[in-house]
């Protein structure tokens, strides 16, 4: 049997893999984070600290990195194979009844989502594990403050504030296409189970990107 | 009516082509798009010029041979409708109206508003038949079928082949139309054994012919003339990704 990951199905295969594997790590970012709105940041600094620790965390740390890896290789290769499919493009254009924005646009929203994840990266991953994080002691148990990191930034600078909302935004939009073609993709869809997988896409990308956008304004406000 | 016609006029594959504009007055709109075509055609030809070259074959939207992308839709801004179905009226007095041809690297242009759609003619020799000889017509109720595998059969096998899924696709892909051959045969004993070989074999020459891969943005469906939705292409990707090839 030719290989798989040679086709063009297969290709996609890997796109929406990753992506699902990616929202599911997206989920469990958000849970953490929402915990930076409760009390004075003891419930997040410790919720951190066991995500930093935890040896399941540690193991899938590299997954989630070769995840965003292939996911972003592929799309590339795949939008940049894709481009050369009409060498001369049409003089007009119309929308039709169906095709949404991003699900046009998932390049250039990816685009933008991987310049804000160096960012983010650099933010908070780098000076967590390479940096030098001030500690915080609760009754024995001593920690990395990553709750004065994350709400110093925000209160500190405004405009990665807006930066981080940005990100969220353009997040959110990724996956209200991506969440339902991720399914599609694998071959989990039909004439009924769009209607829900697109409700359900909605529904996710909303609580992401909301989610998400809710801390900077959360420090900025208060 | 009074129309200004924005055609795309190319000698032949190789030579560079160009808009033309036409005004066009004594459109009825009870005209099919062909028919206006024709019309200005006569005019065309009359003048001591070259006609513009077009596809067309039964003129009752079943043969998918009148493709053409009318301002920036393929088929035009109809619903479920072929370019010989779409009448007049759907244009206001007075537009201008943008006809190219389909636009696709696997379709290439021959003339005018003609592109060479022979690359599903190779896709569908590639897999799009049951190998069987079925010599004469058997009885049609020998081997019952249940109503929903007749009916989704029925549904794949009214793709007439006209390329508009492509044409719409940013991609060009051929995703839609490879998916309903494929889900066509699938639903019948006979065609459903050599289901995930045919599968395979049809993306490979999709592939090979210079398609684009789906990008599931649904942009064929909607231009889908017969209404062939993207269910069809989660079957052929479950048909492709999970189903054993016999390949040993």
């Amino acid at each position: 049997m030719t290989n798989i990951f040679n086709s063009s199905i297969g290709k996609k295969l890997i796109m929406s893999i990753t992506g699902i594997f990616l929202m599911l790590f997206l989920l469990v970012h958000l849970t953490v984070n929402l915990m930076l709105m409760v009390g004075d940041g003891e419930l997040f600094n410790r919720a951190a600290h066991f995500m930093g620790t935890n040896p399941a965390v540690k193991v899938i740390e590299p997954l989630l990195a070769i995840g965003f890896v292939f996911h972003i290789f592929y799309a590339t290769y795949i939008t940049l194979q894709n481009q050369r499919r009409r060498p001369i493009r049409y003089s007009t254009s119309a929308f039709n009844e169906v095709t949404t924005w991003p699900a046009k646009n998932m390049y250039i929203l990816g685009l933008t989502i991987f310049i804000f994840l160096i960012i983010h990266l650099t933010n908070f991953f780098w000076k967590i594990r390479f940096g030098t994080v001030e500690t915080i002691t609760y009754g024995n148990e001593s920690m990395p403050n990553i709750y004065a990191l994350v709400s110093g930034l925000f209160i500190n600078y405004w405009w990665y504030g807006v930066l981080y909302i940005v990100g969220a935004i353009a997040l959110g939009l990724h996956l209200s296409h991506g969440f339902w073609s991720a399914f599609q993709t694998l071959g989990m869809n039909g004439t009924k189970w769009i209607k829900r997988l697109e409700t359900l896409a909605y529904i996710y990308a909303i609580l992401i990107g909301t989610g998400f956008s809710m801390i900077p304004i959360y420090f900025f406000l208060f | 009516m009074k129309v200004k016609l924005k055609i795309w006029r190319q000698k032949d594959a190789r030579s560079k082509g160009k808009f033309e504009e036409y005004e066009l007055d004594n459109v009825a709109p009870d005209m099919s798009f062909l028919e206006m075509l024709d019309s200005l055609n006569q005019r065309l030809i009359k003048e001591g010029k070259s006609p513009v070259a077009f596809e067309y074959d039964c003129r009752e939207g079943i043969c998918g041979s009148c493709g053409m992308y009318i301002n920036g839709r393929p088929h035009g801004n109809d619903h479920k409708t072929t370019t010989c179905e779409l009448r007049m009226r759907k244009f206001k007095d007075g537009d201008t109206i943008t006809v190219e041809p389909w636009r696709a690297a696997a379709f290439p242009v021959v003339k005018d508003l003609v592109v060479d759609r022979s690359a599903f003619d190779k896709i569908i020799q590639a897999g799009g038949y049951v190998s069987v000889n079925a010599g004469a017509a058997h009885d049609a109720n020998a081997i019952p079928v249940p109503k929903h595998n007749a009916d989704v059969a029925f549904d794949m096998a009214s793709c007439i082949g006209c390329g508009a899924c492509v044409a719409a696709c940013k991609n060009a892909s051929a995703m839609l139309f490879v998916a309903a051959k494929v889900t066509h045969l699938a639903q019948f004993p006979q065609g459903r054994i050599e289901a995930p070989e045919r599968a395979k074999r049809m993306v490979a020459k999709m592939d090979e012919l210079g398609f684009g891969s789906c990008t599931n943005t649904r942009a064929c469906e909607a231009e889908c003339p017969k209404g062939i939705t993207i269910s069809a292409i989660a079957k052929l990707n479950r048909e492709f990704i999970f189903n054993k090839h016999n390949d040993s």
